[in-house]
């Protein structure tokens, strides 16, 4: 019986639930130090003087500055501009200075705390607009990591065929990711041997290069393993290769192993989040409510390094004109630098904070020309064959309009809108509904799949077991579940005869990051194409028949290894046929398919403390075929809870560049007291080059609840709401203002 | 200052002398001497509920719970759940539903659950919300995790 | 964990009396741990300035709840967790039941303890605005003998009170309402549990014949203490309670309150909302609230 489509136990599910699942922080080695960091008071300054104090037995402790870099100060990613350790200048407060490391835990934070750094403060630019005023340059020419323009047709000529023009600015703040288990990372190092690390990650591969060239060590002499991991979300995307080094450089120095695990404060407070973004739109439309041209100006706060603000600003700036067509668009996106610790990859990328911008903007258009937000939508919904902004023809069958359809009946959004409305408007709680619709692409955008090149393999024990061989990583998400389903499906056999191999870079090929929602359509059919290589290659040796029992499977495994030793297939990836993008001129097949959605959020508004609660939500997605219902119904509800903190309570409060709220206390996320009924539909549309049809998921589901939500608030309240996250702080000051705007015209 | 104190306990069913500061935290007694590391600590201010275990069959945060504390106690962590082998029905739900996803508020979390369904057989809904609330959980929005402890229920009444 | 455990020390006491004598014998050398649900917060975080601390858990005369004709004694190392399970506190007292419920989670209620949340004196605690609403007393014991004072007048400036280094709370004391209170209790926080409040209200009205004929008005989170907002009571006592009055009284919250802007909200939020609060008691206006447990109507 095929298993995909049915939702399997998950696998590592029983070492969960019993708590013996294995995170970083519950492993030790014996002789064993404990690492820290000694990190930047200040957002920008000259290292002057670093001042130990008294009481402490210094020559007990291994210390690693700058000078005890084997390789290259720079953390291979994109850019090489993000030291390992800040030497002579600080460019953000949190920076890395110095490593501590020794045998007693407490010791080292008592010694971190006995050290002063002392600094010359430079002018620092906290925020976006500072950084685009060029008040201070802080890096490069002009403060800009990337900028990116993307032009259809011709807006000037579409704003002049438009009835009515619609402008409007939108902003997001920084977002943490929240994982519950925080960044962690043991290491073991030495000149001959090399350098291991065990760690809380979910790319082991990133991590490896990262420490090729900060020790200048070849390949193999570099092994990261990764470890169970409580969460990640994109906060242990690009962090954890920093967190690597480090303590790989105190091992190096001490000789000894080295455990590093970040508290709660530390990690909140150092580690990357959401880049905060500024988005400007003007919308020309027809009366009858066509798009007549999108001009969209996006702009994110990338912090003191680039890491993957290129990236994350790539994705954002081909969402931006969302799941629409028109003929004319022009959309700017920049990356800035800023004085504050650098953002970095937070499921969805850049596109949450875009999407945001235009699916609020959308309800505002729709306004502007009497038309309902529904309504307005679907007569621009892109469609089968369509163009989008950046040129990709949408070649798969696309129906948003249908998505739109059953998250209308299943919210019941139109009788429900009727109802909200006829609330009086003195009435103290009010409610409203508000809806979203959407679009993620799957995959690296544009070529980087082509470049990633990734490779899978399966293996066949001469016991008739197989073993799947990826980089890709177990975060919570289900990688190890959907990758059985995958293997066992495609070779007619039990889950159980399926396991995964830990990732470990000596062990398992460079399959690509565990990111962009990526891991199930990419390398799940990459697990699917070496799976069919092992039964091909069996049946080609004569061994296997076309149907064909577990023991009948065994005993050609048996024969096969017996005659020609081990048993192993690889797939590396190839772009579909026709898909096509161009680096260069930043136009074609940005994403070889998109999951589509409609999300429908109901509120209620208590205008006597201004608080907002989601009492309902539905979202309604199209991700291909469904491999395991209740991971990808688990996948959705997370992200809309992270969406729904997103959009009214996660508030990153910054003073003097850092975060000044870096506790569980007062960095509010959603209780189980918090969350709605969130009910969750799927549509089907198979995809040729997904495994059994699936798509990508991941990142979907943070796109639409903030929009979805603050529209709610908007029909509740009357309130034009452009700022997320919508505290009850923020909705008190713009119910205010526009108060002010009535009785002052 | 303290001298090291001796603290005398059960600890999943075993009677035990813990031995360490009196304000050391159960969590680090647990996890570093007793390697039941299956207590976790997710953030060291009593917020997020990872690291919470029974004392005398009642839902306590370990990191905020002096070793003092522990004189007399029955304490009992996500590994006295299990039966001979046999999972605990909260935990069989857990698997089963999706109520597990990273794994790292999974043992607090089904000790939460644990405990409620003690006092609750038969929890309502909101019943299961007030008795998370002090749990965080940022995988699954937490609609699994009801959904587990329903189950748990169900399973725990017997076949209807 | 950032603190360093040697430099700090945790004994216990045999008997309350034996608890008292050490405290006696060098007054501000020992410092009362209850449930530890507040101090191992501040242990961990490193800022932990006291380093002696004795515990007074296992000490059985701080607990239980005796009731009486007159009154209910909840001994102070009562939990949040026994306060929720007791049958006179839940049908008289429904504002500290509430106040207990919405504390933390189910783990911080079942060690936390309402004497313990009192010596903490946090301007954000959620159980004193209850406590000021019914008129509570403390019993304050030392090796001298025990002295009363009421609650209301305990908290004397931003983290201090009226407590001697060698003094402990041994009870609170709250008299038995008599006739018929509208009673309301409102924590407002960005989240529904685990929220440290914004603004925390707590009233209690009787009416006559039209007349407020008396009023408690307990707020927490809007000065540097938890306060009893006097002149806002005395802006309605006694007068009928019309548009007139109550907005006198929400004027006169303007005097009893001094909120400031921190990490968790602006004092401009703090005081409008706490004035909308106050309102919606005052006139009834609770039709929709996430919290009408408590709530007597008259």
């Amino acid at each position: 019986m095929p298993s995909i489509g049915h939702s399997i136990p998950r696998r590592e599910g029983r070492a969960k639930v019993t708590g013996r699942a294995r995170y970083v922080d519950d492993l030790a080695l014996p002789g064993m130090l404990f690492g820290t960091t000694v990190r930047s008071p200040v957002p920008r300054g000259r290292i002057r003087r670093i001042e130990y104090g008294a009481g402490v037995p210094w020559p007990e402790f291994t210390i690693v500055s700058a000078r005890d870099i084997p390789g290259v100060n720079h953390v291979a990613l994109i850019t090489d501009d993000q030291p390992w350790l800040a030497d002579g200048q600080v460019n953000h407060a949190e920076e890395p200075i110095l490593l501590l490391a020794h045998p007693d835990r407490e010791l080292v934070e008592h010694a971190r705390r006995q050290i002063t750094v002392h600094v010359d403060p430079l002018p620092p630019v906290l925020t976006i607009e500072d950084s685009l005023a060029r008040r201070e340059i802080i890096w490069g020419d002009d403060n800009l990591f990337k900028a990116f323009e993307v032009k259809r047709g011709d807006v000037d000529a579409g704003f002049a065929g438009a009835d009515v023009i619609v402008e409007g600015e939108y902003e997001t703040g920084a977002q943490e990711q929240l994982y519950i288990e925080p960044n962690g990372m043991l290491a073991l190092a030495d000149a001959v041997e090399g350098v291991t690390v065990w760690g809380s990650l979910q790319c082991p591969y990133y991590v490896h290069r990262a420490l090729v060239e900060l020790f200048a060590l070849p390949g193999d002499k570099v092994r990261v393993v990764q470890m169970e991991t409580g969460g990640g979300f994109g906060g242990k995307e690009e962090y954890p290769s920093i967190l690597a080094g480090h303590a790989a450089l105190l091992a190096w120095k001490s000789g000894r192993p080295v455990k590093m695990i970040y508290d709660r404060a530390e990690d909140m407070a150092a580690t990357t989040k959401r880049h905060p973004s500024r988005t400007r739109h003007r919308t020309g439309v027809t009366s009858d409510g066509r798009l007549t041209a999108m001009d969209i100006d996006y702009v994110i706060d990338g912090g003191a390094y680039c890491t993957l603000s290129p990236v994350v600003l790539s994705r954002g700036t081909i969402h931006a004109a969302g799941p629409y067509s028109c003929p004319n668009v022009r959309i700017r996106g920049r990356a800035v630098a800023t004085n504050v610790p650098p953002h970095g990859a937070f499921r969805g990328f850049g596109a949450p904070q875009s999407l945001f911008a235009l699916e609020r903007h959308m309800d505002r258009v729709a306004a502007a020309i009497g038309l309902a937000p529904d309504e307005f939508r679907r007569r621009n919904f892109i469609r089968t064959g369509d163009t989008s902004a950046v040129g990709q023809v949408m070649r798969e069958s696309i129906d948003v309009a249908a998505l739109l359809d059953r998250a209308l009946d299943a919210s019941d959004y139109h009788a429900r809108r009727a109802a909200f409305a006829a609330i009086p408007a003195g009435a103290r709680v009010r409610k409203g509904i508000g809806l979203a619709a959407f679009m993620h692409g799957a995959g690296f955008t544009g070529s980087g799949e082509d470049h990633l090149a990734s490779v899978a393999a399966v293996e066949a024990t001469a016991d008739g077991r197989v073993r799947i061989l990826t980089s890709n990583t177990e975060i919570g998400q289900g990688t190890n579940t959907i990758f059985t389903q995958i293997a066992s499906d495609a070779l007619a056999l039990s889950p159980d005869l399926v396991e995964i191999v830990q990732p470990d870079t000596s062990l398992v090929p460079n399959s690509g990051p565990t990111v962009a929602s990526r891991t199930c359509m990419v390398v799940g059919k990459l697990v699917e194409s070496a799976a069919l290589g092992i039964r091909r290659t069996l049946e080609g040796a004569g061994l296997l028949g076309e149907s064909y029992s577990a023991a009948d499977f065994e005993r050609a495994c048996a024969e096969y290894v017996r005659r020609r030793g081990p048993l192993r297939a690889t797939a590396r990836y190839h772009p579909p046929e026709g898909v096509r993008w161009d680096d260069e001129r930043y136009e074609g097949d940005a994403y070889g398919t998109y999951a589509w959605a409609v999300y429908v959020a109901e509120v209620s508004v208590d205008t006597a403390t201004f608080e907002v609660h989601v009492d309902d939500f539905v979202a309604v997605q199209e991700i291909g075929k469904v491999i395991h219902p209740v991971l990808a119904a688990g996948q959705i509800e997370g992200g809309v809870a992270q969406g729904i903190g997103w959009a009214l309570s996660e508030e990153v409060v910054w003073r003097d560049g850092r975060m000044a709220n870096a506790q569980m206390t007062n960095y509010i996320i959603p209780t189980a007291l918090d969350v709605p009924t969130i009910r969750v539909f799927f549509e089907e549309r198979p995809y040729a080059h997904g495994p059994a049809g699936a798509k990508g998921i991941g990142e979907l589901p943070m796109d639409g609840p903030a929009p979805a939500i603050v529209n709610a608030v908007a029909q509740a309240t009357g309130a034009d709401l452009r700022r997320i996250p919508l505290t009850p702080e923020r909705l008190m000051e713009a119910l205010d203002e526009e108060r002010v705007g009535v009785l002052h015209p | 200052m303290s001298d090291p104190v001796q603290v005398r306990c059960r600890v999943n069913g075993t009677s035990m002398v813990l031995s360490g500061h009196p304000m050391a935290r159960l969590l680090d007694v647990l996890r570093e001497q007793l390697h039941l590391t299956g207590t976790r600590e997710g953030c060291g201010e009593g917020e997020c509920g990872a690291c919470a275990v029974l004392v005398d069959g009642r839902l306590v945060n370990s990191c905020l719970f002096p070793l003092l504390h522990a004189e007399g106690t029955a304490i009992t962590t996500i590994e006295g759940l299990e039966q001979g082998g046999r999972l605990h029905p909260v935990q069989e739900a857990f698997v089963a539903h999706g109520g597990a996803q990273c794994g790292i508020c999974t043992p607090g979390m089904v000790l939460a659950a644990v405990a409620l369904l003690a006092e609750r057989p038969n929890p309502t809904a909101d019943d299961i919300r007030v008795a998370l609330a002090g749990n965080l959980c940022r995988c699954t929005g937490y609609i699994r995790i009801f959904e587990s402890i329903v189950r748990a229920a169900q399973a725990q009444a017997g076949p209807a | 964990m950032r603190a360093r455990l040697s430099d700090y020390s945790l004994r216990s006491a045999a008997s309350l009396a034996e608890a008292l004598e050490l405290l006696a014998a060098e007054p501000g050398r020992w410092r009362p741990l209850a449930g530890g649900t507040d101090l191992m917060v501040v242990l961990e975080s490193g800022s932990l300035q006291h380093r002696e601390y004795l515990s007074l858990w296992n000490l059985d005369e701080l607990r239980g709840i005796d009731v009486t004709e007159q009154e209910v004694v909840i001994g102070a190392s009562t939990t949040y967790t026994d306060v929720l399970g007791h049958e006179t506190l839940r049908a008289e007292f429904p504002l500290i039941c509430q106040a207990a419920a919405e504390t933390g989670g189910v783990a911080t209620q079942n060690r936390g303890t309402l004497g313990g949340n009192i010596a903490n004196a946090s301007p954000a605690a959620d159980t004193p605005p209850a406590l000021i609403a019914y008129d509570a007393e403390l019993d304050l014991v030392s090796t001298r003998g025990t002295r009363r004072v009421a609650y209301a007048r305990f908290h004397t400036g931003y983290k201090e009170m009226d407590l001697r280094p060698d003094e402990l709370i041994r009870a609170i004391r709250l008299p038995r309402p008599r006739g018929r209170w509208r009673q309301w209790y409102r924590k407002v926080g960005t989240r529904r549990a685990q929220a440290i409040s914004k603004v925390c209200f707590a009233g209690r009205l009787k009416v006559s014949d039209g007349l407020a004929e008396d009023v408690r008005l307990g707020f927490a989170s809007v000065a540097p203490t938890v306060v009893r907002a006097i002149h806002a009571e005395d802006s309605v006592r006694g007068r009928p309670l019309d548009a007139k009055s109550i907005a006198a009284a929400r004027a006169s919250l303007a005097r009893d309150l001094s909120p400031i802007d921190d990490d968790r909200s602006t004092a401009r939020y703090r005081l409008r909302i706490a004035g909308n609060l106050l309102e919606m008691f005052l006139t009834q206006g609770l039709e929709g609230d996430s919290n009408r447990q408590g709530w007597v109507s008259t």
